[in-house]
């Protein structure tokens, strides 16, 4: 995105790869965390804001759901769902906070792992991103506003949550835009304060967009 | 014939324009799709209704079936027996069938496409014919989870030939030298299993089973298999019976030239006693409209199946916004998240309370129902088959890049 110019809206999808391992217990969980490649981390991870966006408030992640489901360990399982994503701007730290929530468990006193049944085991996957342009620009506020109400969520999702992790940065594709392009620093403060995993796509897409049409309509009373 | 803005009510006009924007990519490709039969069984269901859509965003999609004789298809319904874990013996004579109509095939079609998609294993062998410069994809529309051994190192040598291979489910992930892309199958909203049916038409075929539409209905739509456990769905009724007065629906293909499926119809028969509001209902082939109303006319709908391969019925009544109890087996985990959008058990025992839980908090099972609906409208129907497709065509010249800039 250069420097003070338009916004161009970009969307992406995902294929999924199964990579053929599988966990049957805690410690072989933990073994795959360590060793996986770091877009199956993203996967596992990421994929349930998507894939159930719809729902709020949404499930886990997938090593938190399998670990309260299927080895039904439920302290472990609320540790790890309630680890707080938008503090992670890498996803090596995501991964070092999992492995070390999960070996303290296994450190601790009495802990005893077991197998879950066959055909329960945990797959691990990973995802091959693919990032398409849109034909949708943005040069002032007003534009971006009508833009976000028409772009797909998939665009949201990948400006919102995946431009953190790629620039491994606090702020967002629409935040570095709207501070570095319009010189909006209060606006692009506003969206980078927002913790986009505790919403849905759609109610974090009518959030933005009430921002945005807040300040628009301060910069009105202010001109007029 | 359906065109892709057809499905532009039910999924949006941003899920239509990005497919046709990831089908601009492929222009100039050929895919040439092949399998074994043109109608009838579930690929051929597929590829009648992804040829013409691929067609309508500007994707040049082909579709050839290879020819073998009744010996070579005897060989491979016993393959396809094999891969789902019954243990079989192959004579050298069998194999030799196996390769020869292979190589026949291979060397009578014109292999043409710039992407070759093959479905299944009948025509796995064709990629011997594989040359520099294409790709090939093989896809696995099986439930792979428990192979025969000899089968599955049989098939292996030609699947690891291609450059990439599709499952349905990550239980039926392998080790393999190629990558494993996982699409699940999907469903058509518009198609007669799926579509809106007026009320009428729900109220008619009740009437037709004689059905009583004002007391809750609970349906297991399945082949009378033992694999979809009809007895333990019995038992389970049983148990809700005596504290809900609902009726129980199991339908499902007659299966008369099975003798297992004769079988399990009468143990089923036997655990039904004189219950007169269980209706075991014998649909013939094409009873699509019925099955779609009797699941739109359910209060729960019950896929209790032991095991599975991707269980589209679950999708089919989640689809209806149906709040649904299923066995945590094949693909049905991947279509419900337990306790969000379904609920899944593992006993006869944990069924019944399940089934009582939903008949006596409808709110609950109202909601469990639109979760579903969301969940298959999101990632289980034939749009986001489609872009899965359209991705995995793209993927082929960027293997090994985690990001791919388009």
């Amino acid at each position: 995105m250069a420097k003070n110019g338009p916004f161009y809206f970009h969307t992406r999808q995902n294929l999924i790869y199964l990579t053929g391992r599988k966990a049957k217990n805690l410690k072989e969980l933990l073994d795959g965390i360590k060793e996986a490649p770091s877009s199956s981390i993203y996967y596992h991870t990421h994929h349930y804001l998507q894939q159930h966006e719809y729902l709020s408030p949404e499930p886990p992640n997938d090593f938190a759901y399998w670990i309260k489901n299927v080895y039904q360990e439920n302290v472990l399982a609320e540790r790890l769902a309630s680890m707080d994503l938008r503090t992670f701007n890498r996803l090596r730290d995501i991964r070092l906070r999992l492995i070390e929530i999960i070996q303290e468990v296994i450190n601790s006193e009495g802990f005893a792992d077991r197998n879950v049944p066959e055909g329960m085991e945990f797959h691990f996957m990973k995802a091959q991103t693919f990032i398409f342009p849109t034909k949708i620009q943005a040069n002032n506020l007003l534009e971006f506003k009508e833009s976000l109400a028409k772009v797909s969520l998939n665009s949201i999702y990948f400006h919102m949550f995946e431009s953190r992790l790629r620039l491994e940065s606090d702020l967002c594709d629409f935040s570095i835009w709207l501070r570095d392009s319009l010189g909006e620093d209060k606006l692009a403060k506003e969206f980078s304060s927002l913790d986009p995993y505790t919403h849905t796509l759609e109610s974090l897409r009518s959030k933005i967009i009430k921002l945005i049409t807040k300040r628009i309509e301060e910069a009105a009373n202010v001109n007029n | 014939m359906l065109t892709i803005r057809d499905y532009e009510p039910v999924v949006g006009a941003d899920v239509i324009d990005e497919l046709e924007l990831f089908a601009g990519r492929l222009s100039g490709k050929v895919i040439q799709n092949i399998n074994s039969t043109a109608v009838g069984g579930g690929v051929a269901e597929i590829l009648i209704r992804m040829i013409p859509l691929l067609k309508d965003i500007g994707v040049d999609a082909r579709w050839d079936v290879i020819k073998g004789d009744e010996k070579f298809f005897q060989v491979t319904k016993k393959m396809h027996n094999a891969l789902h874990g019954s243990k079989v013996n192959f004579s050298k004579e069998e194999i030799e069938i196996f390769i020869e109509t292979n190589k026949m095939n291979a060397a009578s079609m014109d292999l043409m496409g710039d992407i070759m998609f093959i479905h299944d294993p009948q025509p796995i062998g064709l990629v011997e014919k594989k040359v520099k410069d294409q790709k090939w994809i093989w896809r696995c529309h099986i439930d792979f989870s428990r192979p025969d051994e000899f089968t599955w190192n049989f098939l292996k040598n030609y699947i690891e030939k291609y450059n990439i291979s599709i499952f349905s489910a990550p239980s039926f992930a392998r080790q393999l030298v190629i990558p494993q892309v996982l699409i699940s199958p999907s469903i058509d909203p518009l198609s007669d299993k799926n579509r809106n049916l007026p009320q009428e038409t729900i109220d008619r075929v009740l009437e037709q089973f004689n059905i009583d539409k004002n007391r809750p209905i609970v349906t297991q739509i399945s082949r009378f298999d033992y694999l979809k456990d009809p007895v333990g769905v019995v038992k389970a009724y049983h148990q809700v019976k005596k504290y809900i007065d609902c009726q129980l629906v199991l339908a499902g293909g007659g299966a008369t030239d099975d003798p297992e499926g004769e079988k399990v119809l009468a143990e089923v028969q036997e655990a039904v006693g004189g219950d007169k509001d269980i209706f075991l209902l014998l649909l013939p082939p094409a009873s699509d409209i019925e099955i779609n109303a009797l699941q739109r006319a359910s209060s729960v709908v019950l896929q209790k199946s032991l095991r599975e391969g991707f269980g589209l019925t679950v999708a089919e009544a989640l689809w209806k916004s149906k709040p649904v109890i299923a066995g945590a087996v094949g693909g049905i985990p991947l279509q419900i998240t337990n306790k969000y959008s379904g609920l899944l058990t593992n006993t006869i025992e944990g069924t019944a309370f399940a089934l009582k839980q939903l008949l006596q908090n409808p709110d609950y099972a109202k909601r469990l129902g639109e979760n579903g609906h969301e969940q298959i409208k999101k990632n289980y129907l034939i749009t986001r088959h489609l872009k899965d497709y359209l991705l995995l065509f793209l993927s082929l010249d960027h293997q090994g890049e985690n990001i791919v800039n388009l």
